[in-house]
């Protein structure tokens, strides 16, 4: 659907796991592109493998086998060190359960990723502003988690993601934690930030929601594979 | 770029956030450094401001003196007045003041001083005392005759047995002879009388030394200050004094002694640094207890706030930020025991100069010592509860709940 540069690239992906004196393999050799532009559901029921593939995605995690080049980049064994600074780069991830810091206003969440990419404080305070505007929240910046509601708290999470300018939009279930209405105005901001030309990776299990993206991979047993959203 | 000042300033700010959010906990942590670095402080200070003070008592005797004290052996009974002018004309020596005491009865006006003590004095000891006599005369030649009936008197004999009455020109009687007042001296603080309980006499009157000898029907001396020239060897001037004593008494040393204030300073000096190194130590098993306590709640802290620290990490906190961050909050809490321990040591320290009755100085070394151990107690128990927080695994730390 979307042409444009390749900005993520995955060949024969597998990851396995010791469990015990069994070795579980969750992703039976994935290969996958995404380019620049591109707004992709990554659909697949519990168990299926897909937060795994999440995780080495948003660097989280290395491939036991396979090569993934992102950005140009092979992510091969890094350290902890250096996958940090390709996160801090790279990805802007956005959680479920929005995973603020409570003790902390809308402000200073959305301004800790600029903090980890070592941004002059100057710079820092006008983009965090910036960002806080762009989802909406301007009369709320310097509300503590607790006095907003779960849409304005994942607003928050959004403008924390986008804060760095990452590669990347990385959604895990973005609208699980919330309400059918303010999951839409979600869906929403996620359509607009994607036709400002940014990438959105989407993982989800509600096919509904995978609808709402450009393009839809479905991943069952480790396997994946494009289309289809009939029978998910 | 961010300078690694920001970086700290940062984790600093988090800290902070962090110890006001768990209050209590972080009191009851603190409490271990802050009673370890009180009881540190505490005592070095009481050490050093009572030995200062001690010190300060010898000195005042001390400097450039040393004590001749003469027995008697089988054949020779004290000094005679042949040998004090020879001791006197020892190379180095400027001069030689005589003294002795004796506690006595004392009569003003009909009212008996049962514990009046009487010190014999010579013209040698207030021309190096100028400072001795605050009003009236000190003694002349013509006073050390021993027929001469005149003395000085203290503050304290003004105070119990003078109060209100003229005091130049009275006369006192003592041991049967009338004493006339011609001077008054400042409060006694040498050694002697600062090592003896004063508080229970009735005062002291100086009279010249002779007089005092009569009184215990002695003619000998037995205990002389040595003055010794400024410029001269301390330990050469005494170990001549100590051969014209042996010439004097010609048998074994035992009959005499020559005791230099300054060596027995310095010895009181190392006695004083070993007690308050000993101390010290004691004390610093607190701290290290304190230690422990900070570890305990750093670690409970570390997998209280997994999650968080996967999240850091998510965003792109690298494993040394989130170390930093840990370690810097266990610094910034035990420094702030340390700070307050400081302050209960300084307060403690000076109730207990204000109860002796010595004067009190801040010491800033000791202030250095008590922040300086709280915040390397710190960095030495948050270093482990930090590193295990920076090695999480991000995958683990977010899935946590």
């Amino acid at each position: 659907m979307t042409s444009g540069e390749e900005i993520l690239r995955m060949e024969g992906i597998t990851k396995e796991y010791q469990m015990g004196d069994e070795v579980s393999v969750v992703l039976k050799g994935i290969d996958l592109s995404v380019n620049r532009g591109e707004f992709l559901a990554v659909l697949g029921p519990s168990g299926s493998g897909k937060s795994t593939l999440m995780n080495i995605i948003g660097c989280l995690d290395v491939p036991t086998d396979g090569k993934y080049w992102l950005h140009g980049n092979l992510i091969a064994d890094e350290d902890q060190t250096s996958l940090a600074h390709i996160r801090s780069a790279e990805i802007g991830f956005i959680f479920q359960s929005f995973y603020l810091l409570q003790r902390q206003d809308a402000w200073h969440n959305v301004e800790l990723p600029l903090i980890y990419a070592n941004m002059p404080e100057r710079k820092r305070k006008e983009r965090v502003e910036e960002m806080l505007i762009k989802v909406g929240l301007e009369d709320k910046m310097f509300h503590m988690p607790n006095q907003l509601s779960g849409g304005q708290q994942q607003r928050v999470a959004i403008a924390r993601a986008i804060a760095t300018n990452p590669t990347i939009l990385l959604a895990d279930e973005p609208t699980g934690a919330l309400d059918q209405k303010t999951g839409a105005q979600v869906m929403d901001l996620f359509h607009s930030l994607n036709d400002e030309g940014r990438t959105i990776i989407m993982i989800t299990h509600d096919s509904k929601i995978a609808a709402h993206a450009g393009r839809i991979v479905r991943i069952l047993d480790g396997n994946i594979s494009e289309g289809a959203i009939e029978d998910a | 770029m961010l300078s690694s000042l920001g970086i700290i300033k940062q984790s600093f700010v988090m800290s902070i956030q962090n110890i006001k959010a768990n209050k209590m906990r972080s009191f009851l942590t603190m409490l271990g450094i802050v009673i370890g670095v009180a009881a540190v402080i505490g005592l070095i200070t009481i050490v050093e401001t009572v030995s200062d003070a001690v010190m300060g008592k010898f000195s005042g005797l001390g400097a450039g003196t040393v004590m001749v004290m003469a027995y008697t052996s089988p054949t020779k009974d004290g000094l005679s007045d042949v040998d004090v002018d020879v001791l006197s004309r020892v190379e180095g020596v400027e001069g030689v003041s005589p003294t002795a005491e004796e506690m006595t009865a004392s009569v003003v006006d009909k009212e008996v001083y049962k514990k009046t003590r009487v010190q014999g004095r010579s013209t040698t000891y207030f021309s190096h005392n100028p400072d001795a006599v605050t009003a009236g005369r000190v003694f002349n030649e013509a006073d050390m005759s021993g027929e001469s009936y005149v003395c000085i008197v203290d503050q304290d004999y003004i105070k119990k047995c003078l109060l209100g009455r003229q005091v130049l020109g009275r006369e006192i009687l003592v041991n049967g002879n009338t004493y006339t007042i011609v001077g008054v001296a400042k409060k006694d603080d040498s050694l002697m009388s600062y090592m003896s309980d004063t508080s229970r006499l009735d005062g002291t009157i100086i009279v010249p030394y002779r007089n005092v000898l009569s009184m215990s029907g002695k003619t000998r001396i037995y205990n002389l200050d040595v003055y010794v020239k400024k410029e001269a060897d301390m330990s050469m001037v005494e170990s001549r004094l100590r051969s014209a004593l042996q010439n004097m008494y010609n048998d074994n040393d035992d009959y005499y002694s020559v005791v230099n204030m300054e060596s027995l300073m310095s010895m009181m000096d190392s006695v004083q640094g070993m007690l308050g190194t000993l101390l010290a130590s004691i004390a610093s098993i607190a701290l290290v207890v304190g230690g422990i306590g900070i570890m305990n709640m750093m670690l409970v802290s570390v997998s209280e706030r997994t999650k968080e620290i996967g999240l850091r990490k998510a965003l792109g906190a690298e494993p040394s930020r989130i170390q930093m961050q840990f370690l810097i909050e266990s610094i910034v809490l035990s420094m702030i025991g340390g700070i307050i321990g400081v302050i209960i040591g300084l307060a403690i320290a000076f109730a207990a100069a204000h109860a002796l009755e010595t004067p009190f100085t801040v010491p800033g070394s000791a202030i250095t010592l008590g922040v300086g151990f709280s915040a390397a107690v710190g960095i030495v128990f948050g270093w482990v509860p930090a590193k295990r927080a920076s090695e999480l695994n991000p995958i683990d730390a977010l899935r946590s709940e």
